[in-house]
């Protein structure tokens, strides 16, 4: 066998070790959700949608947490959204190379590997207890958007580091100054990018349970928050209460409530797709 | 959508309209201002008396839907911290309350009334298949869980030669249960001490799969997780030197299952109290603990026990006016 042979096998076992790989997680990911159909489908009706929780588990439905979590997820969105494009311009756009540039650099990578319970902690100290904000919705979605805030900026940098110079020169020449080259040419080009981490970042918020549990989010309650100075609790942690009850019914309700939430990321990361491709084909140079 | 803004729409209907008529229901007697109470509830505290609050919340939200409730449980520890800084008005506690934090009250002129409400046991359970293991003594459990046992006592025949020679797989509580913390104090004599190669939980349903997954574990968790599980389990009596006594209603609620059984308390603010909605609501809770504390799974007290609690509930409440 002369070695130009032996490189094509070793080629094409690697392509198909990494076609194992990636369908490894494809399967692992198929059954998961084929285990959690199964089990909690039955559960997903009108009512258990529009039902408050209860200690019964046939009774028991996901309305206060399903509000909950919509708050959040506006709120969040609201309060995170114009500081991480505004952090992520600044550092993109603004920002010459300096050791203050590079300081706040390395600690917005530090920030986005921090877990998420510390920021709970924060939450804790400053919003509920120093702002007095009480164990708000406000105070919720202030600690996810700060939990949020490095995805945002960093997703940010990244789609305007992706428009070509030649725009911003181009701009440049024809007498526009900075902000006006941001406003009419970098920001557009660069939207699809920036919505796309900005909604994946809001799906994660989401899925968050640690910092809420700790800045002491309700694990039941009996009315639907009405403003941002509100108690709440969101589907995560109603998922969360319901494995930890003792009735095993119970884990069909837990089910059906993780079906809830993952068919609210599905629908927020497939308009996250949809932009990002209207977008791609819109911008043209 | 709809239904839930519509819903929306609703309830701040009827929010004005029961601010309104809020300070109009906070003198009359309880039971001629149930149909008008209004306001709102915060409850946090022990997760292990939570789902009795839960249950007696549901029902009495029912008759009262106008009472906003919000109930956490974040802990007995961390509830009666939040309780001390007022900002709760009642705190689950599977313990009575510390001396530590009883000063921090007084020195701040919180009043409150302790109302116990129910029982529970802890309960040593292993795997149904397990022929050798009907009794434990209090010190064989000492033996197995304290500190000292860590990599060391790792096979059943170590703790009585005539078991077997299999290594035993523990699973028990996590640090940050109030559980943890009385299974410590009585088993080891020292709250917190505790081996730590063990499958620790706060998830009891983990501990359940845990015991009932394999034929030498031996785990410890509430009575309400072996009562909904028993088929799963097997449980096991407790000899504390005067003989060998298996959990149930019967020795959980007289106490003859010593020391593993607890009682379970709400504590409740003076300033609270006050407010017709939370009295009512307490006064619910007692009326209602016998069927609603066994709804939950725990062990309700003897009647006496609760008529004494409410006769207790009803000075405080006197004297407060």
């Amino acid at each position: 066998m002369t070695s130009a042979e032996k490189n094509r096998i070793k080629d094409k076992l690697f392509g198909y070790f990494g076609l194992a790989c990636t369908l490894f997680g494809i399967i692992m990911l198929l059954v998961f959700l084929s285990d959690i159909v199964m089990k909690g489908w039955e559960k997903v009706d009108f009512d258990f949608l529009t039902n408050y929780s209860s200690s019964r588990p046939k009774k028991a439905g996901i309305y206060p947490a399903l509000a909950g979590t919509l708050w959040i997820l506006g709120l969040t969105a609201l309060i995170a959204i114009p500081i991480g494009i505004a952090a992520g311009i600044y550092f993109e756009e603004y920002a010459k190379k300096s050791k203050m540039a590079n300081f706040l650099e390395i600690n917005l990578a530090n920030l986005a590997g921090v877990p998420s319970i510390i920021y709970g902690l924060l939450g804790l100290q400053i919003f509920v207890r120093s702002l007095n904000f009480g164990a708000s919705i406000l105070a919720g979605a202030c600690t996810l958007a700060l939990l949020i805030l490095p995805i945002i900026i960093v997703s940010t940098r990244e789609a305007l580091k992706a428009v070509p110079d030649s725009i911003r020169q181009a701009s440049y020449g024809m007498g526009a100054n900075t902000w006006q080259t941001i406003w009419h040419q970098v920001l557009p080009a660069s939207a699809g990018g920036i919505i796309t981490g900005i909604i994946l970042a809001i799906s994660r918020a989401i899925g968050e349970t640690a910092p809420l549990i700790v800045i002491g989010a309700a694990t039941y309650i009996t009315y639907i928050p009405e403003g941002p100075m509100d108690k709440f609790t969101v589907l995560p942690m109603q998922v969360y209460d319901w494995i930890g009850m003792p009735d095993p019914e119970f884990a069909k309700n837990a089910a059906g409530g993780i079906i809830i939430l993952l068919l609210i990321t599905f629908l927020l990361n497939g308009i996250a797709v949809y932009l990002r491709n209207r977008w791609q084909k819109k911008v043209k140079w | 959508m709809k239904k839930l803004i519509l819903s929306t729409l609703a309830l701040s209907a009827l929010f004005s309209f029961s601010s309104c008529g809020g300070s109009a229901s906070g003198e009359g007697s309880v039971s001629d201002s149930t149909a008008t109470l209004s306001g709102n509830v915060n409850i946090d505290g022990s997760s292990t008396v939570l789902p009795i609050t839960k249950l007696v919340v549901e029902d009495f939200n029912g008759a009262n839907p106008k009472v906003n409730f919000a109930v956490a449980a974040g802990g007995t520890g961390s509830g009666f911290k939040k309780f001390i800084r007022k900002e709760i008005d009642i705190c689950d506690a599977s313990r009575p309350i510390k001396d530590s934090e009883a000063h921090e009250c007084d020195s701040l002129g919180i009043k409150y009334q302790e109302l116990e409400i129910g029982k529970d046991g802890l309960s040593i359970v292993v795997h149904p298949e397990n022929t050798w293991l009907t009794s434990i003594t209090v010190a064989e459990l000492k033996m197995i869980w304290e500190p000292a046992a860590e990599g060391k006592i790792m096979k059943w025949n170590q703790i009585r030669k005539e078991w077997p020679n299999e290594p035993i797989h523990l699973h028990g509580a996590g640090h940050e249960s109030g559980t943890f913390e009385y299974f410590t104090e009585v088993i080891n004599g020292k709250k917190g001490a505790c081996r730590t190669d063990y499958n620790a939980s706060e998830n009891d349903n983990q501990l359940v799969q845990g015991v009932s997954g394999d034929k030498f574990s031996l785990g410890f968790f509430g009575f309400g997780y072996y009562e909904t599980n028993k088929t799963k389990l097997k449980i096991v009596a407790v000899d504390n030197g005067t003989g060998a006594i298996t959990p149930n209603e019967t020795t959980i609620m007289d106490g003859t299952y010593a020391p593993l059984s607890r009682p379970l308390f709400i504590y409740v603010n003076a300033e609270s109290a006050k407010k017709a909605e939370v009295a009512a609501f307490v006064d619910y809770y007692l009326t209602n603990a016998p069927t609603l504390v066994k709804e939950a799974h725990y062990v309700a007290l003897p009647a006496d026990k609760y008529k004494e609690e409410a006769a207790k509930w009803d000075a405080f409440v006197k004297g407060l006016k």
